[in-house]
């Protein structure tokens, strides 16, 4: 038996061009080095600004099992620090948002720090005089994540202290998130309410896989969608009457094979990726009265057709989180053990925008993202399968090959078929890539 | 006709009898075309429109979600998940002509497989009386821990 821990070359030999490992899924000690490398090499999402747009507003999270705090230090100053007392280990906030005021206050031993992590004071300090405490770790109060970048709103860190740039992490597939963004006349989102918090017991990557699996909506969702068109037709309305909402937002999954391979895929470096290239489930939303008419205000009328014209379907930004453009919604999948992920499903609203595009959005959230949506049980039902099915030792590997080139070149952009793997195999060939880019650098110093 | 205290209060017991044993034909028979489910994210959250919910279902997706749990090729519902409530005497907050809001605490038990799950939350019923029947205008449930991350709810606390 292979044993993965402090070895992440072995845990990238799992991956091969068109098949991965089980272990990928179901080892803990993969899971634990993907938590060490995977997460720390790359940039990972934490919050949106607007959730802490106050100074001293805070928000809890965490970047793959680290604990961490994104913190508003100045106006336009944002920090992520670990949420550890370097005291003693207390976690500094234990509330999922709220406001420290001017610093942070340990509540076990009164330790007190700056919002951007300095150590400010400690009680009775001259007990630590001669000690040379300035010189270690705890002395110098709150770690802060290796690095930080607020890019139009949402905030992203990347744990290593070295390590690729945003720009070079992301490049094109940024795209994405600014469509997101000039939806709103304003050119800026806001974060609304709570997100919804669905608990998986099964690997978080089978989750960021499906974002972008456009073979199964017609048929695992069968159960939800096609009952819903069944419905409907039942129903026998009159030709023009208003269509239940429930039509607009699930009957398109119930489209044909031929329109999710019509709708392609793009791929970019690094694991990034999106459905949706040419059409997609939210094309034919309707139109929202005085919408266009203040995009063009805002833009011209050129430049707001543009925006409003790009449809893409779900875009995946390695490793965790996937972003829907057109209805405002990014939903992060939180890894808590090999079978365990938590996904939250975030709303914003776009400044400058009718609220019913708000109402929208809210509605596509409780009826596809919800613990209590029938869409959600169709897929938890099947990722949950799989993770117990992977126990099953008649096979080891998990195919990914549909749709497989030759020599496929990951460091190119690319447009495919909308039915193909390729990214799937683009976050796998990622997750090797960063699994090991610690290491890499590490050989290049030695 | 008046509606007497009593006649609210068995309306509130028989209408969770049938979601426990899964009359969902009986029990779409209460609701008024119009109403709606609603069972809110957020703590005393005040807009089900222009924020998350957990559900704010018309009756079309009501009739859906009912629809569904028998459906052939309904995977989540295979084995069938089973629901429980254990409710308290539901308090008549407001009785006003042909119009009653009750407020009731309950405790849900939902089980499929090996896993259950126990929510304890409280419902608040609109009711109306029409034709001489008491119907659900509108039904709010609000859940205990509804910021907690949640398994799947698949039936109807």
């Amino acid at each position: 038996m292979v044993r993965y821990a402090g070895n992440p070359s072995a845990a990238a030999d799992l991956v091969e061009p068109n098949q991965v490992h089980r272990d990928v899924y179901i080892n803990q000690d993969v899971y634990k080095l993907e938590m060490q490398h995977v997460f720390a090499n790359t940039w990972v999402f934490v919050g949106h600004e607007s959730q802490t747009s106050a100074k001293g507003d805070y928000f809890a999270t965490q970047i793959g099992d680290q604990p961490v705090i994104q913190v508003r230090h100045k106006a336009d100053d944002i920090h992520v620090l670990y949420n550890r007392c370097p005291h003693k280990g207390t976690k500094i906030v234990i509330d999922r948002q709220g406001n420290t005021g001017k610093f942070f206050r340990c509540p076990y031993h009164a330790w007190s720090f700056k919002t951007d992590g300095c150590l400010l004071a400690i009680p009775l300090k001259k007990g630590y005089e001669g000690t040379d405490l300035e010189k270690t770790a705890s002395g110098k109060g709150m770690k802060a994540v290796g690095a930080v970048k607020n890019y139009r709103g949402f905030i992203f860190a990347r744990l290593a202290e070295e390590g690729i740039s945003f720009e070079a992490f992301f490049g094109d597939s940024l795209s994405s998130l600014d469509n997101m963004v000039d939806r709103s006349p304003e050119g800026r989102l806001e974060v609304v309410g709570p997100p919804l918090r669905y608990m998986h017991h099964c690997n978080w990557k089978m989750l960021v896989e499906n974002q972008t699996d456009t073979c199964h909506p017609m048929v695992a969702h069968e159960s939800s969608a096609g009952t819903a068109v069944k419905l409907y037709e039942e129903l026998d309305l009159p030709e023009g009457a208003p269509k239940p909402p429930a039509m607009e937002i699930i009957a398109p999954f119930m489209s044909p094979y031929e329109f999710f391979e019509g709708m392609g895929i793009r791929t970019w470096p690094n694991g990034h990726g999106h459905t949706g290239v040419n059409h997609s489930i939210h094309s034919n939303y309707t139109a929202i009265d005085g919408y266009f008419e203040a995009m063009t205000a805002a833009y011209g009328e050129e430049k707001a057709k543009a925006i409003l014209d790009e449809n893409r379907h779900n875009t995946v930004y390695f490793p965790n989180i996937m972003v829907k453009g057109p209805i405002q919604q990014l939903r992060v999948f939180i890894p808590l053990a090999a079978d365990k992920t938590v996904v939250e499903s975030y709303i914003y609203r776009l400044v400058g925008a009718p609220d019913e595009l708000t109402a929208r959005t809210a509605m596509y959230n409780r009826m596809i993202n919800a613990p209590t949506s029938i869409v959600g049980h169709d897929d938890l039902e099947m990722y949950e399968r799989a993770q117990e099915g992977l126990q099953s030792d008649s096979m080891e590997w998990v195919n990914i090959q549909r749709l497989l080139e030759d020599g496929e070149d990951f460091t190119e952009e690319a447009v495919n078929n909308g039915t193909t793997e390729r990214q799937m195999r683009n976050q796998f060939n990622a997750w090797a890539k960063f699994m090991t880019y610690d290491v890499a650098a590490q050989e290049a110093v030695e | 006709m008046s509606v007497s205290k009593d006649q609210l209060i068995d309306f509130i017991y028989e209408e969770t009898r049938m979601l426990d044993e899964g009359r969902y034909t009986e029990w779409l028979a209460l609701w008024l075309a119009d109403g709606h489910y609603w069972m809110p994210l957020d703590y005393k959250q005040s807009d089900p429109i222009n924020e998350t919910s957990l559900l704010y279902e018309d009756m079309f997706m009501l009739k859906l979600r009912v629809e569904r749990l028998n459906g052939v090729r309904t995977f989540s519902q295979k084995p069938k998940s089973r629901c429980h409530h254990v409710i308290q005497r539901p308090f008549v907050d407001e009785r006003d002509g042909g119009r009653f809001v009750t407020n009731t605490s309950m405790h849900y038990v939902e089980t499929r497989l090996d896993e259950q799950q126990l929510l304890a939350l409280t419902a608040r019923h609109e009711l109306a009386l029409v034709d001489g029947k008491l119907r659900i205008a509108n039904k709010r449930v609000d859940i205990l821990n509804c910021d907690a991350a949640f398994r799947n709810i698949q039936l109807l606390p």
